[in-house]
């Protein structure tokens, strides 16, 4: 296996191992708003996932990607198996040529906008959707800058994702079981939502230990300033 | 303390129950190797329309139990209360392809209509129709989410879809009656206590012991209104009311009814609603073609009931009657 796609297998890996820990976390948030079924289908999921990756052999990072997201469509299945999964699927001819700065960024709008048609999304649905998009707008505008290092644009994903996170607490859902609850899901952030920081916070703590370089979740240019 | 249920490791429940479905009706019908699909035992039928189904589970005796002759081809099972897999979705739709193409009863969840979507994408050679079945009333037509559920009447869009293509009907004519069915059904439910799911082991919903709540759906969504317990009558006549005003059900009109345990209520107490149930329709001079009472649709161990009708005309009173062998239904050949 190259490189790239140790490394990704090393990612899958990882990602996996902290949500699956998160499970309690996610769980609890989801009963708050959803069905509570969230954190067990993950579980299941990303259990299948971790087997996978152990066992099979890949020729490439979108091979991996690609088997990531086919084993989440056939073992998490439910609305966030297909959206998690397809979208990985759809998206994963981005990084066949390996993994830099510009295939991360189309591997990312690829999985946002499938995401968007496929669940029907906008942002303010109060879904997984309002994480990923920040975070994409956040790389995109890495790429514009010059001298961003890898790790600073993956402190820029997170940071851009913990706001869209935020976002997500005040609203009131409209996707899902959660849009059910109306006024009831105010005051919590979304559950997918949560996980996408998860995924982004674990890639991140990656990036920074491939680089020997820490860097403190910010926005890109003087966003922060702004802010 | 945890209520007491009866399973092993909660993560095996679905497929343990599978199992013993399988293995409890030979007769009607076969588990699909390696997967959650539970089939006809003669499947695929040669040159008849497939009608299949599926969702999570937690519901039975939906979706299974309604696989056999005269109504579903097949049914994919998903963990309780999830979605079915894509790749088992498409694995049913092939396997229940006798060539002249497969319709999918598919209620409206988000997960459910994705899936499904997905796996007719996947099954390309086999020509496919969905309908979508929404007769929950209790949640309001407001344009910024998913919209009406799909519940008990679901049962009755089987009955009618699979007697249609039991006839030889074409696929574009059984989803076409599928969906004159699904225009003319409306449901609502009331929960007497929460569900407790196998994973979580608690109560999914936070109801007092003297609080019902009208129109929850069957995953303990939330419903219409909160409020305290009431009689069997005040009950039947708040839920009677709303369906029958959400049909526009008028005088002379004829309807199957449908009185549909949601897990752990009594035959007894379903029998005292269906009493008043059919009172209620007398009273208003719309014509009771039958009354279905029992477990259709159920919400794991939810106590409470739902009431769904279905408006009637020449050709759904004849698909309705029409002959079926299933675990769940039989109507005998006359």
């Amino acid at each position: 296996m190259t490189d790239d796609t140790t490394l990704v297998v090393e990612a899958v890996e990882r990602v996996a191992d902290r949500l699956v820990a998160a499970e309690p976390t996610l769980t609890e948030l989801d009963s708050q708003i959803g069905d509570a079924d969230f954190g067990v289908n993950l579980r299941r999921g990303l259990t299948a996932v971790t087997e996978t990756v152990k066992t099979d052999e890949f020729n490439g990072p979108d091979d991996v990607l690609d088997t990531v997201g086919r084993t989440l469509i056939s073992e998490m299945a439910g609305s966030s198996g297909i959206l998690f999964g397809k979208s990985l699927m759809e998206a994963s001819d981005t990084v066949t040529d390996g993994i830099d700065y510009e295939a991360i960024v189309a591997f990312a709008v690829a999985y946002s906008d499938n995401v968007a048609t496929q669940g029907d999304v906008t942002l303010g649905s109060k879904t997984m959707f309002d994480a990923i998009r920040p975070a994409v707008y956040a790389l995109k505008r890495g790429q514009e800058l010059d001298d961003v290092t890898p790790t600073q644009a993956s402190a820029h994903a997170v940071k851009a994702c913990e706001y869209g996170v935020g976002f997500t607490i005040p609203l009131r859902a409209k996707k899902g079981r959660a849009s059910y609850t109306e006024w009831r899901s105010v005051g919590y952030p979304d559950p997918g939502a949560v996980a996408v920081l998860l995924i982004l916070r674990e890639i991140h703590d990656l990036v920074e230990q491939e680089h020997d370089e820490t860097v403190e979740p910010s926005l890109p240019g003087d966003l922060d300033d702004v802010l | 303390m945890a209520k007491k249920k009866l399973h092993n490791d909660p993560t095996e429940y679905v497929s343990e129950m599978l199992e013993g479905f399988a293995a409890a009706n030979p007769s009607h019908v076969r588990r699909v190797d390696e997967t959650d699909i539970v089939v006809r035992a003669d499947a695929p039928v040669k040159g008849k329309v497939g009608v299949v189904t599926g969702g999570g589970s937690g519901h039975e005796p939906m979706h299974a139990g309604y696989v056999g002759k005269g109504m579903l081809d097949g049914a994919a099972a998903g963990a309780v209360f999830t979605s079915p897999s894509a790749t088992d979705m498409q694995e049913l739709i092939e396997v229940c392809d006798g060539g002249a193409g497969v319709l999918a009863v598919v209620k409206n969840y988000e997960g459910d209509i994705m899936n499904f979507q997905t796996a007719s994408d996947l099954a390309a050679d086999t020509e496919y129709e969905q309908v979508i079945v929404d007769d929950d009333i209790s949640v309001s037509e407001a344009e910024d989410r998913t919209g009406r559920r799909g519940v008990a009447g679901t049962v009755f869009v089987h009955k009618i879809a699979g007697a249609k293509a039991a006839q030889g009907a074409s696929l574009s004519e059984v989803a076409a009656t599928a969906e004159k069915a699904i225009d003319n059904i409306a449901s609502m439910g009331v929960a007497l206590s929460s569900c407790i799911t196998p994973e979580k082991g608690e109560p999914t919903v936070d109801l007092s012991a003297d609080e019902i709540e009208l129109g929850i759906g069957i995953h303990g969504e939330p419903g219409v209104e909160r409020t305290e317990h009431q009689s069997a009558d005040d009950i039947t006549e708040r839920i009677t009311t709303d369906v029958v005003k959400d049909l526009d059900l008028a005088m002379g009109d004829e309807v199957v009814a449908m009185v549909n345990g949601l897990g752990a209520t009594t035959q007894s107490e379903l029998y005292i609603v269906a009493r008043e149930l059919n009172r209620i329709l007398d009273g208003k001079s719309i014509a009771v073609h039958d009354i279905w009472v029992g477990e259709y649709c159920t919400s794991l161990d939810m106590a409470g009931c739902s009431i769904s009708l279905l408006r009637l005309d020449d050709e759904l009173r004849e698909l309705l009657n029409y002959p079926v062998e299933t675990p769940a239904v039989t109507i005998a050949e006359p």
